[in-house]
């Protein structure tokens, strides 16, 4: 495909050398600003406490040394915080897909009086960023109306606000909404049920869409620091990014950045794995050019 | 059966008679049975709808719909969550308009938005202009410049106070091996605001970058082949074929990051708390102090309150521009 440069151009003696240099100018710029302070946080943690000190700082470790990492995961009960983590975010996947995806079949095919409001509403609340209405959701995390239960200091605290997520309706229902109506006819006639209809003709076509809120929901979940920061006050609660923040002031310089590293490891290799449909998710919102 | 079917539908053919629009006399039956089967569709129907989004109404009801209303009320009360709220009007707002901090807060939170498009906005189009024209290493740059998105943002800030460090941390290093003074990054009033949009562009560039690739894509070739052919040279063929072409995307996105780079919260919080005087103050980060700090939450939801009003304006532009967008 032509883009800005003609290929022609490219062909010439100074087209070349200006190609290569570019690419060799970008590469090195993206591994320096992106991958270097990467390899300097997994090989910072690899130091005793007075070579972090130093001036200048040695490129490479002077030894290799596990111990740090060993002493992070140990110190900062890292393995507690990341089974809480893990909790959190799977369950928060877990009732995101239950919660969404049967109110955007509901919404997309049974087609209910007030349908189009309710969409409205839940779709309304994506220009009200979740800052800003930090304070008054936190209330009701303390003290849900109604029942006057606490969800703080328990999962559900972060389960069920993550259910409630206008962008992933909206997605699911657009991808709901190509399915052919046929398709779902026929199988109405056969006498199925609707909860049949979705759980054998629609979840099934439906696999890639799944993928991406699946990925999403878990690493925004992941992800979060403000609200698990005000509804999971008790160190043994704490999700990952919140232990290790509020446990940085009295580590010593590499414990911290080992359990950085750590804290990382996890997004990083869901990355390696679904590259493609995070990458999906991230233009499957956006418009065409 | 028979007797079932007879009442069921007695009410109706009643009714459909009454309107005095009887014609043969098979159709009446005929348009009844039909009309109850579909009202009893319609029912059934409605009624498992409405047993699929109940699920999400809840959720959406008490973690999005009630906290809007709620902070609207909590912004004109004073209140200690034990006796009722009480109403003071527009106390909360006063108290809050008259503190400090407030105008640094506003004053930062624009200085934050305006140095993070300057930074943040124009850098990845220009990043996915090149990387569009590069034959080679496409995968590895791309799954490069995404990395540090997918880097919990709490890990990214805290690394970057790590790089910040005036004595042994890396930037302060790398100035120093190009013989250039070094910094005092967070520590000075004039230099800790930056510091904190350097770390938010660095987490935040690879989606911008990645989206505007994907809008490059559809970019048709023979625009810049006519270009080439009047004379244009390579900057005027961005200025009049990819930027008008992408115009849309690059709206939107404009929005997309002032909305979210007005909430910032946790650079603050977690790299300066604020200062220091004041230097680093965020609405978002007072509206939190007064709250979790102050115990004052009347303040802090008028202070949210406010905020979602700037915010819901370039929301609504927002609307406006992805709606015509989908056309």
């Amino acid at each position: 495909m032509r883009t800005l440069v003609s290929p022609l151009s490219l062909r010439t003696p100074s087209g070349r050398i200006i190609y290569w240099t570019t690419l060799v100018v970008v590469v090195i710029g993206f591994t320096g600003a992106f991958v270097f302070p990467l390899y300097w946080m997994v090989t910072g943690a690899l130091k005793s406490p007075d070579e972090i000190a130093q001036i200048p700082p040695s490129f490479f470790p002077k030894h290799f040394d596990l111990g740090v990492y060993k002493d992070a995961w140990e110190q900062l009960q890292l393995g507690i915080f990341l089974k809480n983590t893990v909790l959190y975010a799977g369950g928060a996947w877990l009732f995101t897909l239950a919660v969404d995806v049967t109110a955007a079949y509901a919404l997309s095919k049974l087609r209910p009086f007030f349908g189009k409001l309710i969409l409205g509403a839940m779709l309304a609340t994506l220009m009200i960023p979740p800052m800003v209405l930090l304070l008054p959701t936190y209330l009701v995390a303390k003290d849900l109306p109604i029942f006057h239960a606490s969800l703080l200091n328990t999962p559900w605290a972060i389960w069920l606000p993550a259910a409630a997520n206008g962008f992933f309706v909206f997605l699911l229902k657009r991808f709901f909404d190509s399915i052919p109506r046929e398709l779902l006819e026929a199988a109405e006639i056969d006498g199925a049920s609707p909860l049949r209809i979705l759980s054998s003709i629609v979840l099934p076509v439906s696999r890639p869409i799944l993928g991406v809120v699946s990925i999403l929901s878990v690493v925004t979940v992941w992800k979060d620091f403000v609200w698990p920061l005000l509804v999971l006050p008790e160190t043994d609660k704490m999700s990952i990014s919140v232990g290790i923040a509020s446990l940085s002031a009295q580590m010593p310089q590499n414990v911290l950045i080992a359990s950085l590293v750590i804290a990382s490891l996890p997004t990083i290799l869901v990355f390696f794995v679904f590259q493609r449909s995070i990458m999906a998710g991230l233009t499957a919102g956006s418009l065409k050019g | 059966m028979a007797a079932t079917r007879t009442l069921a539908r007695r009410p109706r053919s009643a009714g459909s008679a009454g309107g005095g629009g009887a014609g043969t006399r098979g159709g009446p039956v005929e348009e009844d049975r039909d009309q109850t089967g579909a009202l009893r569709r319609a029912v059934g129907r409605n009624l498992t709808a409405y047993g699929f989004l109940c699920g999400a109404l809840i959720c959406f009801a008490l973690f999005s719909w009630y906290p809007m209303i709620r902070e609207v009320i909590l912004s004109f009360q004073q209140n200690n969550f034990v006796d009722p709220g009480q109403w003071v009007g527009f106390d909360n707002f006063r108290t809050v308009v008259e503190d400090p901090a407030f105008r640094s807060a506003w004053l930062n939170t624009a200085a934050f938005s305006c140095l993070a498009l300057v930074i943040g906005y124009a850098v990845p189009f220009v990043l996915a202009v090149v990387l569009n024209e590069l034959r080679h290493a496409k995968a590895y740059l791309r799954f490069v410049v995404y990395l540090p998105v997918m880097l919990p943002p709490a890990v990214a800030v805290l690394l970057f106070k790590w790089f910040y460090d005036p004595g042994a941390g890396l930037f302060n290093q790398v100035l120093d091996a190009f013989h250039l003074p070094p910094l005092s990054w967070l520590d000075s009033t004039s230099t800790a605001l930056v510091s904190l949009v350097l770390v938010s562009t660095w987490m935040n560039l690879g989606t911008g970058t990645l989206i505007y690739l994907a809008a490059l894509q559809s970019v048709p070739g023979d625009l810049y082949e006519s270009a080439e052919l009047d004379g244009a040279g390579l900057f005027r063929r961005v200025w009049h074929v990819t930027i008008p072409q992408t115009k849309l995307i690059l709206l939107v996105m404009l929005l997309l990051q002032i909305v979210a780079t007005m909430q910032v919260f946790i650079e603050p919080y977690l790299l300066t708390g604020g200062g220091p005087e004041n230097a680093t103050v965020t609405v978002a980060y007072l509206m939190y102090q007064y709250a979790f700090n102050f115990g004052d939450f009347g303040g802090g939801s008028a202070l949210g309150l406010m905020l979602m009003i700037a915010l819901l304006v370039f929301s609504t532009v927002y609307l406006r521009v992805s709606r015509e967008a989908e056309q």
